[in-house]
Parts: structure tokens; C-alpha cells; sequence
């Protein structure tokens, strides 16, 4: 390799802060757009609120990947990646938050669908990814375990 | 199964060679051969230990009675105890392996068999079983729990553990409570350890790579705190040993000690690692060295493919021959030693053709009284225990009873720590974690410091005095409860029953987790209420610390106070849905 690891991570969280800060810009200018979804109780509405629908097909083009048991509930780290063709934004939803959206990420044309974030879980509960491509629902979704931990033997 | 089980136990019931033992219990037997001799096979020996929990010195200990596999477990190994477990794998009842593997007829048994483990012992058996063989045909792997479990280990931060591990030849070894440190002196630990550590499942987080991780990792790119794993040619066979450490540790142990390394399982990343061993390294075997605990091996070999062999620990299950797992690249043996240095395990594979065609397995033992301690290793034990003696030896009170551990559920030790923390802290209520480790001490012996420290020596031993309501009680009963049973082993953290002082509760283990805890009721027969306050004492609090005295001091004053080692009442639940499970017997409820 020619780039070092650190560099590496360096570089992604830099350019991270450059497409957050493009990515929010749009949202403030187009203000209500997502508040809706974000505070939303429960998992259906805030689907509804952001992808105007909570019917989603499993699909195994979608790869969700995160823990079975959270090693902090504060910080889960979540991937999603997705094969399919004409993605245009990824979200994550944890059902048993007080807010279940947690994330959504607008996948401009020719990017590759890769995104990795950390949600927040207060305790043990599905995560779902949902991928909107050429204006369908996909998703897939997986069980994330939050313990009170101790006692190991 | 090519193992001979039959072997194995004539090895073992015809204890004793006549002139080799000392005059204790064993020269009465009259047995003529030894049980130590054993045949050798194949080209390569593994000589494997694991969770010895720094018992330097031999120790007693007793096997569980209850130790429920629910689920597609249940009445699988590693989940037979007693009778069940004999009859399963072929071991003659009231026989010395009877003893090791079980604990019928203990304290009978204790009194003729005497003592186990011990590493000056330990050291005579590893270093025969490598002189028979060919030493440069052997390997010593420890699948860790090394470092911690003793007044000494605690002084030193583990470098006795290292010390000793060094003088007994340790090869590889991979780690959990060793994580238990402070992350700068796990790293001077594993500096001064002559074998090699291995973890391909700790990586360091990326906030670490922003300050400075990456002057002490062991790979910047793939972000391996440690080395992965280790290529080993043995007489004419080139082995890998990959590193599984406790993938819970951040878990079930405080996170607070080891903020910059993250753990988990990771089937993909090891199958990738095994994939790019076999397709580049050249390799005849595979060997994955485990901290996962029985369950989690089991069904990591399913899979996971191209693994020969699972060298596993963390429950702690003495397992008399191997569990064979099918899986998409043939099969895995999945073998588990044991704890407190009562075991050692002996794998001898035939590796021919660029493959392992056969092997002969064992599970040996170590009976203190039949090996001569090894005269460096006692020396060096000698000087490590030295400056700590007069706190390692004050005598407390004698044992009224048999004082253990081990079980899913209470065990007479525990019932006095939740029994002194009550009294001492003047609470209604005591919790007391369900550690698989802890030594026993058999009735009329004195309770030393030592004894106390065997049960509770950790390295965030606070104590804690907190009002808490009874949902709260009930929500950490069933938290640790799925823990323990919940029927998918990657779900599982590895531990026992969290035990409680001054109530008892009814558990169902076939239940899902919310379901299983019901009826908790206090020792004066009121039953607990989920909104009413009560006033609770623990220790060993993984979160913050807390700001109580340590629990072995704890213990040692109710002990003094009382003058005698014994219990008034059990406090353990009335169990349901366990009839016919072979992973219990004599359950007092």
C-alpha cells in the first residue's frame, strides 16, 4: 500500500466533513424536508416522513452489517453497502430509539453505495437499513443485542 | 471418531507407579502402571492449557453439578455434568478420571486424590509429555485467563503470570482477563512473555490511530493491535496458530482499562485470514487458539472452514475428547481444558500428504500427588509468593462445609460473599458475579486470605452500597440470565448466574430473555416489588468505579466476625423447564 492506514483514515474523515457540510447545505436550504422523519416516535412514520412509504423488500443486495451484541450502546458501529444499480440514499433505523431514524445518506450518481456511521441504541433492538433505488425500498435488517455487560466468566 | 476413548481410560485407571508416589492417598491404590505414559502418534503434539487463573500453587477444585445447555445444547458436550457426562464419554464411576471430570462423590474423592494443578506440576507433566515426543515436535499454546485470579498476579500486574508462563515454556497464547490491565501494561506484559501473543479479533479503534496507536500496533493497515497469527514448521509440517481472544471482553470487563482496542467475532475476517493462510502460507494444518467459550467454538467451526483444529477455553469445561463439527470444508475438532490448571490437554495429529490424516487426543489430569514438582519452577513460585506471604496466609476461619464455586447458579463460596457483604454493608440485598473461576476448599480446611483472593482477586474489586428498585433487581437477573442461556452462542458472554444474597427467584431457562425471572422473593417472605427501593451491595462493578472497601477485605471481616466458613441458607432459584436436562443433578431446589 502506498497510503498508511492512519492516512487513510484521515483522509476519510476529512473528506466526510466536506460531504456532510455539502450534504447539510441542501437540507437547511430546503429546511422542513427531513424534521419530520428525524422526529418521529415510531419506525413506520418516520419511514413514511422520509421515503413516503415503509414497504420494503429484503433484499440481499443490501448488505447491513453490525454487531450482534453492541461492545458500547452509545457508539454502534453500523455499515451499509449496496450492489444494486441506481441508489439514491441510504437510511438507518433503530425500531426501539425514542427517534428510530438515525442517518440518511443521499448517494449522488456514479458513487459507489458504501457508508459506515454509529448510531446511538438504548437497548436491545432491530436495525434496518433501507436503500432507495430507481425509487423502490429495499432493506435489510438485523437484530443489535445492548447488555449491561459484567459478570464474565 | 478415531480418538480411542478406551485407551485413554485404562491410561487413567491403572493409577500409581509403584516407587513414583509419595506416601499420601494414591500409594494406598496399589495401582501398577502410569497414568501419564502416553503413546505416541503422529508427527506433531499440541500440548494445550487454558484458564489457569494464575493458581501457581496446586489447588482443589470441584467440577459443576449444574451446567444446563438449552436448545439445540441441551444435552450436548460441553453440557453433561455428574453421571451424564461418565456415561457419555466412557469413564469408569468412582475412578480417578471419574474424580477429574466429575463432581460425584467430591469431597470423598478430594480426600484420596488430593490436590490438582499446580505449575511446578504442571511444568514435570508438560515437560515429559515434550521429552517422550521429541521436543521439537511439541507446541505449548495457552488460551489465556493467565495473568489474573491470585493475590500475586494482582500485586504484580500479572508479571508473575509471565514470569512463570516463560519458565514453563508457553508458546503462543492469546488472552481475556490479561485485558483486564491497563492497556500500557498489557503490552509490557506480552513485551516480556517469551511466546507470542495472538489475536486476530482486536483491532484498535480509529480515534487510537489519531493519537499515536501506531507506534505499538502490530499492524497499522489492517489495524491488528496484536499479531494475528503465527506460521510454525514442526518436524517436517508447517502449522498456522491464529489467536481468538474473548471477543466479550469490552463487555463483561471494564472498557474503561482498554479504551483504544475493540473486540468482536469475526467470522468473515477469519475465514478471509484462513482463506489467504492456506492459499499463500503453504500450510499442512490449521490451529485457532480460542478464548470464545465452548458454545461460541462450536458454532464458529460451523462456520467457519479450514480450521483443523479449536483449541478453546473461557467456560472452563474439562471435555474428555473432542467435538467433531461438519462444515463446508470438512470438519473442525473443537476441544476445551479445563481451568485452574486441573488439565492439560494432549493433541497428537498425523500430518501427511499436506493434511491432518489422523489424531489422538487426551485430556490429562494433573494430579499434584503423582508428579514431582519441578524444582525451578517451585523455586521461582517460592520467590514470587515471598514478599506477599504473611497477607496470603492469614488464616480467617475454618470451612464448616465444602466451599465452591463452580455452577450455573450459587455455590456455598459465593453464598458467603453475598452473605458478608450483606452484613458488613448492612444491606437488604447482595449480588456477586457468576465468575467460572475460584478455587474450592474442602470442609475442616482453614479459609486463608489466599482462599478469599482465589474467589474474588480482580482488578476492580470496589465494593458498592446503592438503593435500587426491584425492576432494576429483575432487569439485571434477566440480562445475565439470556446471557447464560440464551440458545445462540454468539448471544452468550460467557459466565454463570449472578448470585444473589437475601432473596430468592424462580427461573426458567427455556424462557426469553423478560420471561425467565419471576417470584422474587425475600428471605422473610415478601415478595419483591418492582417499584419499591431496596438497599443492595455488589462489587466488581465494570461501569465506573465504585468507592467501597474491596471485597476480599469484605469477606475476610464477615469471616473473622463469624470464626467459621459456613451458610444458613442457599439463596439459589427454583428452576423450571429443566427435567430430564443432562446438565444437572443433586439441584437442592
Amino acid at each position: 500500500m502506498s497510503i498508511d492506514r492512519r492516512s487513510i483514515v484521515k483522509v476519510i474523515a476529512v473528506g466526510g466533513a466536506l460531504m456532510g457540510a455539502s450534504v447539510l447545505m441542501p437540507r437547511i436550504a430546503l429546511a422542513a424536508w427531513s424534521k419530520e422523519a428525524f422526529e418521529a416516535k415510531e419506525q413506520t412514520a418516520a419511514m413514511k416522513a422520509l421515503l413516503g412509504s415503509d414497504a420494503l423488500e429484503e433484499s440481499t443486495e443490501v448488505n447491513l452489517k453490525a454487531p450482534d451484541i453492541a461492545e458500547n450502546g452509545a457508539v454502534v458501529p453500523i455499515t451499509v453497502v449496496s450492489t444494486l444499480s441506481g441508489v439514491e440514499s441510504m437510511s438507518i433505523f433503530v425500531e426501539g430509539n425514542p427517534s428510530p431514524l438515525s442517518a440518511e445518506f443521499i448517494i449522488p450518481a456514479g458513487t459507489q453505495a458504501d457508508v459506515s456511521t454509529r448510531v446511538r441504541m438504548g437497548k436491545t433492538t432491530k436495525v434496518t437499513a433501507v436503500v432507495k433505488a430507481n425509487g423502490k425500498l429495499y432493506s435489510a435488517s438485523k437484530e443489535v443485542k445492548v447488555t449491561i455487560g459484567g459478570c464474565g466468566g | 471418531m478415531s480418538m480411542s476413548r478406551r485407551e485413554f481410560a485404562q491410561l487413567l485407571g491403572l493409577a500409581g507407579a509403584a516407587g513414583v508416589l509419595p506416601s499420601t492417598g494414591f500409594a494406598a491404590l496399589k495401582h501398577s502402571a502410569d497414568p501419564y505414559e502416553v503413546a505416541n502418534f503422529g508427527n506433531v503434539r499440541l500440548l494445550h492449557m487454558t484458564d489457569c487463573h494464575a493458581q501457581l500453587l496446586p489447588i482443589y477444585f470441584r467440577e459443576p453439578n449444574v451446567n444446563l445447555g438449552m436448545g439445540a445444547a441441551k444435552g450436548q458436550a460441553p453440557h453433561l455434568v455428574g453421571d451424564k457426562l461418565l456415561n457419555h464419554f466412557g469413564i469408569a464411576s468412582n475412578s480417578l478420571e471419574a474424580h477429574a471430570f466429575s463432581c460425584l462423590q467430591y469431597e470423598e474423592a478430594a480426600v484420596k486424590y488430593g490436590k490438582v494443578g499446580g505449575f511446578a506440576h504442571i511444568k514435570t507433566l508438560v515437560d515429559r509429555l515434550r521429552e517422550s515426543y521429541g521436543r521439537e515436535k511439541t507446541l505449548l499454546l495457552d488460551g489465556g485467563d493467565t495473568w489474573q485470579g491470585s493475590g500475586t498476579a494482582y500485586k504484580t500486574r500479572g508479571m508473575d503470570m509471565v514470569e512463570a508462563s516463560n519458565e514453563l515454556g508457553v508458546d503462543y497464547m492469546t488472552g481475556h482477563w490479561e485485558f483486564t490491565y491497563h492497556q500500557e501494561e498489557i503490552l509490557k506484559n506480552i513485551k516480556a512473555f517469551n511466546g507470542e501473543f495472538l489475536a486476530q479479533n482486536v483491532f484498535v479503534t480509529e480515534e487510537a490511530l489519531f493519537s499515536g496507536a501506531e507506534e505499538y500496533i502490530y499492524d497499522e493497515d489492517t489495524g491488528h493491535v496484536f499479531q494475528p497469527y503465527s506460521i510454525r514448521e514442526i518436524n517436517g509440517a508447517r502449522i498456522a496458530i491464529i489467536g481468538q481472544a474473548f471477543p466479550r471482553t469490552k463487555i463483561a470487563n471494564p472498557a474503561r482499562f482498554i479504551p483504544d482496542w475493540t473486540f468482536d467475532i469475526y467470522d468473515g475476517k477469519l475465514q478471509e485470514q484462513v482463506d489467504n493462510i492456506r492459499g499463500t502460507e503453504n500450510v499442512d494444518a490449521v490451529v485457532v487458539l480460542s478464548h470464545n467459550g465452548m458454545d461460541v467454538d462450536l458454532a464458529m467451526a460451523g462456520r467457519v472452514s479450514g480450521v483443523d483444529v479449536i483449541l478453546g477455553g473461557h467456560t472452563h469445561d474439562g471435555i474428555p475428547s473432542p467435538t467433531v463439527v461438519k462444515n463446508n470444508g470438512g470438519t473442525t475438532l473443537v476441544c476445551n481444558v479445563g481451568s485452574n490448571g486441573k488439565f492439560v490437554g494432549v493433541m497428537d495429529l498425523d500430518i501427511r500428504n499436506g493434511k491432518v490424516e489422523d489424531f489422538r487426543y487426551r485430556l490429562m489430569p494433573v494430579f499434584s500427588e503423582l508428579l514431582a514438582p519441578d524444582a525451578g519452577m517451585a523455586k521461582l513460585i517460592t520467590d514470587i509468593r515471598a514478599p506477599y506471604l504473611p497477607w496470603l496466609t492469614e488464616a480467617l476461619a475454618p470451612a464448616d462445609e465444602l466451599m465452591f464455586r463452580r455452577g450455573n447458579f450459587n455455590g456455598t463460596f459465593d453464598q458467603v460473599i453475598c452473605d458478608a457483604l450483606r452484613k458488613v454493608n448492612d444491606a437488604q440485598i447482595s449480588l456477586s458475579p457468576g465468575f467460572r473461576w475460584g478455587t474450592t476448599v474442602l470442609k475442616g480446611q482453614m479459609v486463608t486470605m489466599e482462599h478469599v483472593l482465589d474467589q474474588t482477586c480482580l482488578t476492580y474489586p470496589e465494593t458498592y452500597v446503592r438503593e435500587m428498585k426491584g425492576s432494576e433487581l429483575k432487569l439485571i437477573l434477566e440480562d445475565v440470565a439470556d446471557n447464560l442461556f440464551n440458545p445462540e452462542p454468539y448471544l452468550q458472554s460467557g459466565g454463570d448466574m449472578v448470585r444473589v444474597g437475601g432473596f430468592d427467584y424462580v427461573c426458567d431457562p427455556a424462557e426469553s430473555i423478560g420471561s425467565r425471572i419471576s417470584e422474587m422473593t425475600l428471605d422473610n417472605g415478601e415478595k419483591i416489588d418492582a417499584e419499591k427501593s431496596y438497599k443492595v451491595s455488589g462489587w466488581a462493578t465494570v461501569g465506573a468505579r465504585s468507592e467501597g472497601a474491596d471485597i476480599w477485605d469484605v469477606v475476610a471481616e464477615y469471616l473473622k466476625d463469624r470464626k467459621v466458613a459456613s451458610i444458613d441458607k442457599l439463596n439459589t432459584p427454583k428452576l423450571k423447564n429443566v427435567e430430564g436436562n443432562p446438565g444437572i443433578i443433586d439441584y437442592p431446589v
